[in-house]
């Protein structure tokens, strides 16, 4: 493995402008109408935009706020550009990767061919709370188990892509993909004329292809819902935006039960079958008589009827074993296991402090690296050395001792920057990129992705729960 | 379709007409307290709306029997605390079409949701007790877009079926009540006096309900209270009529008819069959207050069966 290196000094990649300030291929028809676009103009694109998202209702959830608990998630006006090269080499390190994880699962779940291998350690898996017992042994249809995969990607030192997170259970974003895009062709018509963007416009009818590609063996028409947690759920419009767009049912736990072995939905026709569900709901509370007993959001026997075969659940339950912080190290190993390839995408160089020698040099360059906590999300539970104060490493430090086995530390990326619309004017912010990766019969990626944009001024922080922003991400066609 | 998705569907409509017809109801109340009449009887107007509203204990309890115009305006229109006030009807609506917003067009959505954005936005500045007028005209137009929304973007399926029906039953129940809250108000001894301006009131009823100059239209009749009541019930061809809207609850039920809902539809039949072949003549304005009351219970009525045959509601024991 790579050895993490000293926090860069350079000035961090910049996806549209060269060091010495010349616009890169992608951009420079873009470049090209933003310099004879007036400031006035942007700012007041912006506004339109954020009055037609409150208006469509483009919001996400935040608990705890008054009065409709609903808030935009900032849209950017400035697109990210990715050449047709570029997306080229970034699809086959997606594919590749994502074959390899759902092998992995699978393996897992079937004969743990990769611990007999020793690649890794039994208890690594075993005492993993994303592990999930009631899955082993089980088929599964084509034996995919991360139908929906959302891989982040984020490019650093000289442009190089580094897959940061695998999102194998329930990722989300999606349906700001197909939004910014919409907004973006709204606002400025002119700019798809004057250059080729791939279309993603496509992406719900794919969505659907695959999950009705998975239906349990025999049923010719499968009836595909969309579970939600409800309104109140922070990503409730993205889940009635998929089930509109793929014209099927948005049911809740409430609209489901289990009856002679098939999952039912309550109809004013009386009970229909429901073959493929497609979950945005944590394994915990996919079954009360199974997982979490308190929970109010499942369907009690889901379970029993998934294991006799008679629905399908995407993605499937047990797959966050493959996404874990813990296990993220081993995903190259995995790829030349499985598939007898070197990886096309490289992880970020990753220290794990279970192994003593990491763990001494973490805590020895504390002020260099990030260090995350392997069960957190959404940017919580993560320390980034170079912005935190003496306290608070030294209080990082006792968490760390306290449970080494539980934290993850990687090098201070220099992400990427790409020039953003801010209150300033134009300035370079920090931005990743969320592909969406689909599995079914085939594997199939919508040119794109999502692009999240920290929108403080050197902040690396892109998640909507911190103050990120999104932006249309335009993949050039030849 | 799903039960809970019908749920929300079938209260879509019924808060969405009942924001309009709070506001129609408002408005008659409003414009006549605006004329130069003196009576008792008016004065207690804005008591017997109200009442016949089912809102006069929660009012009492908050601001005992003090019935000032401004006070009762406010809350009926603004109130944030009344879980009937127009305001609340058109966050009720923007919630049914938020829950079910993968089902309904998007343009219905984006309808329900602006003008819910908008009342919260200018409804404590723009919009007050002292220009309640412009509200309610503000409020019935974006009831006619709403309306026009659905015509023109909504898939005539069973959805669209139960949004008709929460529309319809709350139209009735309405217009019903308006007709209620003026006869209250007539003279007790039903007796019919010969000056016209003495039903000034049921003119201005006529005009809350669109229907004034369909009424001058069609009927040669004068503007007494057993003719307004005849045309806003008995009339086919007038769309707030209550048989136009009973024979469309009528009508969208057959539509949705499932296994178990046959009393449902039967019962509605009746009630259409009351104002479909139903007359004043015999009944006096005396009468018409009976009359009255017995579609009002019947509407509840079809409205607790509807919920238990089709929207998933649990029987009472």
């Amino acid at each position: 493995m790579d050895r993490p290196t000293k926090t860069p000094t350079v000035a961090p990649y910049d996806e549209m402008y060269t060091a010495d300030g010349q616009v890169r291929p992608p951009y420079e028809v873009y470049a090209d109408w933003l310099i004879r676009e007036p400031e006035d103009a942007l700012r007041q694109k912006r506004a339109e935009a954020d009055s037609l998202f409150h208006r469509v209702g483009i919001t996400f959830a935040v608990y705890g706020e008054q009065d409709g608990n609903e808030r935009l998630i900032p849209f950017d006006i400035v697109p990210r550009v990715l050449s047709a090269d570029e997306w080229r080499r970034l699809a086959a390190g997606l594919r590749q990767r994502v074959h390899a994880l759902n092998a992995f699962v699978a393996d897992i779940y079937h004969g743990q061919d990769i611990l007999r291998a020793g690649l890794l350690s039994p208890e690594q898996i075993f005492c993993n709370p994303q592990y999930r017992p009631e899955m082993q042994g089980l088929g599964v249809p084509g034996g995919i188990y991360a139908h929906i995969a959302g891989i982040d990607v984020v490019r650093a030192g000289q442009g190089e892509f580094y897959v940061l997170e695998d999102n194998l259970r329930v990722p989300s974003g999606v349906s700001y993909m197909l939004e910014d895009r919409k907004m973006m062709m709204r606002l400025f018509p002119e700019l798809f004329a004057l250059n080729r963007v791939a279309p993603v416009e496509h992406y719900p009818d794919r969505l659907l292809e695959n999950l009705a590609s998975v239906a349990p063996a025999g049923v010719a028409d499968p009836v595909v819902v969309v579970l939600t947690p409800g309104a109140h759920n922070s990503a409730y419009f993205e889940h009635a935006f998929l089930a509109q767009q793929m014209g099927v049912e948005l049911v809740e736990g409430q609209d489901l039960f289990v009856r002679d072995g098939f999952v039912y939905m309550r109809t004013t026709r009386g009970p229909q079958r429901v073959d493929v569900i497609y979950r945005r709901i944590d394994d915990d509370f996919l079954d009360p008589l199974v997982f979490r007993a308190d929970s109010i959001l499942g369907v009690a026997g889901l379970m029993s009827a998934y294991r006799a075969g008679r629905v399908t659940v995407a993605n499937a339950i047990g797959t966050g074993i493959a996404d874990d912080k813990s296990i993220y190290p081993y995903v190259p190993d995995m790829i030349r296991f499985y598939l007898g390839e070197e990886p096309l995408l490289a992880n970020v160089p990753t220290r794990i402090l279970r192994r003593p020698d990491d763990l001494a040099y973490t805590l020895a360059h504390l002020d260099e690296l990030v260090v995350k906590e392997v069960h957190g999300a959404g940017g919580y539970g993560m320390l980034v050395g170079p912005a935190a104060s003496q306290a608070e490493r030294e209080d990082f430090k006792l968490r760390i001792l306290a449970a080494p086995e539980k934290y993850i530390a990687q090098p201070t990326l220099a992400l990427s920057t790409c020039p953003t619309f801010v209150e300033q004017g134009i300035a370079p912010r920090h931005i990743d990129l969320r592909p969406f990766v689909l599995s079914g019969k085939d594997i199939t990626i919508v040119p794109g992705g999502l692009t999240r944009v920290a929108l403080r001024a050197g902040s690396l922080v892109v998640n909507s729960s911190q103050g990120g922003g999104t932006k249309d991400t335009w993949v050039l066609e030849e | 379709m799903l039960s809970r998705t019908a749920d929300h569907v079938y209260w879509l409509g019924c808060y969405a007409e009942r924001a309009e017809n709070l506001a129609r109801t408002l408005d008659v109340q409003y414009r006549l307290s605006l004329l130069p009449r003196d009576t008792a009887l008016e004065d207690a107007g804005w008591e017997r709306m109200l009442d016949a509203l089912g809102l006069i204990d929660d009012y009492v309890a908050r601001f005992d029997r003090s019935f000032e115009a401004h006070r009762v305006i406010d809350f009926l229109a603004f109130d944030r605390d009344n879980p009937s006030s127009i305001f609340n009807c058109l966050r009720a609506a923007r919630e049914n079409a938020r829950a079910v917003r993968g089902t309904i067009s998007s343009e219905m959505w984006e309808t329900f949701n602006a003008t819910w954005l908008e009342a919260r936005a200018t409804a404590p500045t723009r919009f007050t007790a002292r220009n309640v007028a412009e509200f309610i005209e503000w409020v019935k137009y974006r009831a006619h877009l709403a309306r026009g929304v659905v015509l023109g973007s909504m898939l005539r399926d069973e959805g669209y079926h139960f949004m008709q029906i929460g529309t319809f039953l709350e139209r009735s129940d309405g217009v019903a009540r308006l007709l209620r809250i003026r006869l209250a108000c007539e003279r007790p001894d039903g007796a019919e006096g010969p000056a016209a301006t003495d039903y000034l009131p049921w003119t201005v009823l006529l005009r809350a309900l669109s229907a004034y100059e369909i009424f001058r239209r069609v009927s040669r009749d004068r503007v007494t209270p057993s003719h307004v009541i005849a045309f806003a019930a008995f009339r086919p061809d007038v769309p707030r009529s209550i048989l136009r809207s009973t024979e469309l609850v009528f009508e969208n039920l057959q539509a949705v008819a499932n296994a178990r809902s046959a009393e449902t539809q039967r019962r509605a039949g009746v009630l259409h069959s009351m104002l479909r072949f139903g007359t004043l003549d015999t009944l006096g304005t005396a009468g018409a207050e009976g009359f009255l009351r017995d579609v009002l219970a019947r509407g509840a009525d079809l409205s607790d069966r509807i919920g238990r045959d089709f929207l998933g509601h649990v029987t009472p024991a």
